[in-house]
């Protein structure tokens, strides 16, 4: 019979594993609410106004959770320095030639799905972690634009940091659509995050899905 | 010609306003430029005692709506003093003199204050073509800003033209329309948008120039802050409808009539800086929110390409005038969906026969092992 043994790596941290889920929760709420707010529903009721405020609760339900999605990215930046060797910053990118390898060997698996032996890395294959570097690119762009609209409504000094972005980019209305526009990068990628989680835990079994969970993963190790 | 020694409060009781004309006059700008009570004393102070500042006013690529704007201020003395009287040395559009005598008043002005002089500035320039789309006394506008911005104490572009290229300026901007801003440096340049300003606002802007001796507070464009603090939806009186999420749907509905909020019929009130809401327009009458049509974001830059004005989203470059990023969004999303369909029953043909044989393997195993 094969036998193989499984060994148990723990790779994602608590830290790393609670920013996961809020910063999913939080895109989850700010892609709903944010939606919502480039196309309100049609609500056809005679009331008067003073009778209702369910668009300024979205507003503000977009807005809570924008601070705690910029608190959580910050928290996970910094854990990139002080957590262990597979949330480190310097994952995000790769450097050495054999990361090159693995990429195309993941795209291999991922798009001619093909059969090729288990990949090296432990914490995220190279091309995942590339694809979350750009969606840490893209969180920044997020909260650079986010809390430069936001400067407009607020003299606290974290909205008043991003000021400067709007004459930068020429303008509320641009900053507005081009944030608009960065919730489809995120509902986009979601949906491909969430399908291939499920994927590479399907063919290779080694317990990525429920790593963001439990934290371990289960590598075969052939028995000597 | 004016008399270039006496003092505004002198050209007003010459005009035959009397003194109690001349406080009112003076603690209404004070309350419109947003100085303190004590402040007002220093403007009255101000016109009693400095003599007049001297002024040219260039009419570039524009159609004038900011002068007419400015004469309709709503306060008599703004027209009749600062305009007609204190003001101008040169101005294309209402001097007396033509020809010669026009180039030489401009020319006198420019050498005799030389650093002194406010230079006002209405209507974009033209940069293509070394600017022949725009000539004064056969030279090009981008000459003469050159040279009197060289000499000129302070600059205020008048409108959306001088301060961010207006209509001229929209794509595909043929004759190079360019603000101020991006063709003169080292000057204090004082932004003014709107298509056109509104009329307060001008005179509250000249009146702290000539009052105070010093450029007002600007913001991160050169705005005057206390005219572009704040977004029109800041101040807009269906802002509680805005906030109770009851909105126009189309311009002929039942909630228009109520009078809700303009945002789905692309009011561009949420992205745009003007005391609109506040000031109004015709002496506080209204301002277009209030006549039923939402704000189209004059006081902008490329407002007019920000277009449709009607739907809230800009059409997605490239795709036609209805498509907007949602459209794109859905649609690339949909693709993405079908995609991962036909990729999740491929994976599970391989997977399928991948099991098929591990049993057959598992069985061959027991078979030879046992
Ligand atoms: C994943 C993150 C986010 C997504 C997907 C998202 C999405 C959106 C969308 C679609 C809109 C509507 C734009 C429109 O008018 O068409 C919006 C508006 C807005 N968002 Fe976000 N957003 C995110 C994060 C943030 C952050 C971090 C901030 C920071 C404060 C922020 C602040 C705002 C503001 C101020 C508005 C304008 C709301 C208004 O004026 O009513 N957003 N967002
Ligand atoms: C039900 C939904 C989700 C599941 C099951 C899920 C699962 C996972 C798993 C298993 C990993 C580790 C993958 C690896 O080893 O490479 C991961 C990482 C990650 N996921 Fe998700 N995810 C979900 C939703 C989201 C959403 C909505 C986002 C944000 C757009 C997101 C962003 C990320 C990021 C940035 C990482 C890298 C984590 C880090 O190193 O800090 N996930 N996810
Ligand atoms: S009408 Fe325009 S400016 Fe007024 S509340 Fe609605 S969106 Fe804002």
């Amino acid at each position: 019979m094969h036998t193989a043994t499984i060994r148990r790596y723990y790779v994602w941290q608590m830290p790393v594993r609670v920013y996961h889920w809020v910063n999913a929760l939080c895109i989850l709420s700010l892609c709903i609410t944010g939606y919502l707010i480039g196309s309100p529903l049609a609500i056809q009721s005679g009331s008067e106004a003073s009778f209702g405020y369910w668009f300024g609760t979205v507003r503000f339900i977009h807005f809570v959770s924008a601070f705690v999605f910029f608190f959580n990215f910050v928290g996970r930046i910094y854990w990139g320095f002080v957590g262990n060797k597979y949330a480190q910053w310097k994952n995000f990118i790769w450097h050495r030639k054999e990361q090159v390898k693995e990429i195309v060997d993941v795209l291999k698996v991922d798009i001619l799905q093909a059969k090729i032996g288990p990949l090296k890395s432990i914490g995220h294959n190279t091309l995942a972690s590339f694809t979350y570097f750009l969606s840490f690119l893209a969180f920044l762009f997020q909260c650079m634009t986010g809390f430069g609209m936001y400067a407009a409504m607020s003299h606290a000094w974290l909205p008043q940091m991003f000021a400067w972005v709007v004459p930068l980019m020429g303008g509320d209305f641009a900053v507005r659509q081009w944030h608009h526009l960065t919730m489809w990068f995120f509902i986009l990628f979601s949906i491909v995050h969430v399908y291939l989680v499920f994927y590479h835990d399907y063919v290779e079994g080694r317990g990525v899905l429920s790593s963001m969970v439990g934290g371990w993963k289960f590598i075969e190790e052939e028995k000597k | 010609m004016n008399d270039q020694t006496l003092t505004i409060y002198q050209q007003m009781l010459n005009k035959g306003y009397d003194r109690r004309d001349f406080l009112r006059f003076c603690g209404w700008m004070g309350a419109l430029i947003g100085v303190e009570a004590s402040g007002v004393g220093r403007i009255v102070h101000a016109l009693e005692t400095k003599p007049r500042t001297p002024v040219v006013w260039f009419h570039f690529q524009e159609c004038t709506c900011c002068s007419e704007s400015f004469i309709r201020s709503s306060h008599p003395i703004v027209g009749d003093i600062v305009l007609d009287k204190i003001s101008l040395d040169y101005t294309e559009t209402l001097q007396a003199a033509a020809g010669k005598q026009a180039e030489e008043a401009l020319h006198e002005t420019m050498k005799k204050y030389k650093g002194e002089y406010l230079m006002l500035v209405e209507g974009s320039v033209p940069t293509e073509e070394n600017g022949v789309y725009c000539c004064i006394a056969g030279r090009s506008a981008l000459d003469i800003v050159k040279e009197a911005a060289a000499d000129a104490k302070a600059i205020v572009a008048w409108g959306s033209c001088a301060s961010n290229g207006c209509i001229q300026a929209a794509n595909p901007n043929p004759t190079g329309a360019t603000p101020i801003h991006k063709i003169i440096s080292g000057k204090p340049i004082i932004n003014v948008p709107g298509c056109p300003p509104i009329g307060e606002v001008m005179a509250g802007t000249i009146v702290h120039l000539l009052a105070f001796d010093r450029i007002p507070q600007l913001d991160g464009l050169g705005r005057p802050k206390a005219f572009y603090s704040r977004r029109v939806h800041d101040t807009c009186y269906r802002r509680p409808n805005y906030d109770a999420g009851l909105f126009v749907e189309s311009f002929d509905d039942e909630n228009a009539k109520r009078g809700y909020c303009l945002y789905k019929v692309g009011c561009r009130g949420p992205v745009t800086y003007n005391s609109c809401g506040v000031i109004r327009w015709n002496n506080g009458v209204s301002y277009p929110i209030q006549s039923g049509h939402g704000c189209i974001g004059c006081s902008e830059a490329n407002f007019w390409d920000n277009g449709p004005f009607y739907q809230h989203l800009a059409s997605f470059p490239g795709f036609g005038i209805e498509t907007t990023a949602d459209k794109i969004g859905v649609a690339v999303g949909a693709a993405t969906l079908a995609g991962m369909a036909a990729h999740s029953i491929t994976t599970n043909i391989r997977k399928r026969r991948e099991i098929k044989e591990s049993i057959a393997n598992s069985k061959t195993d027991k078979e030879g092992g046992a």
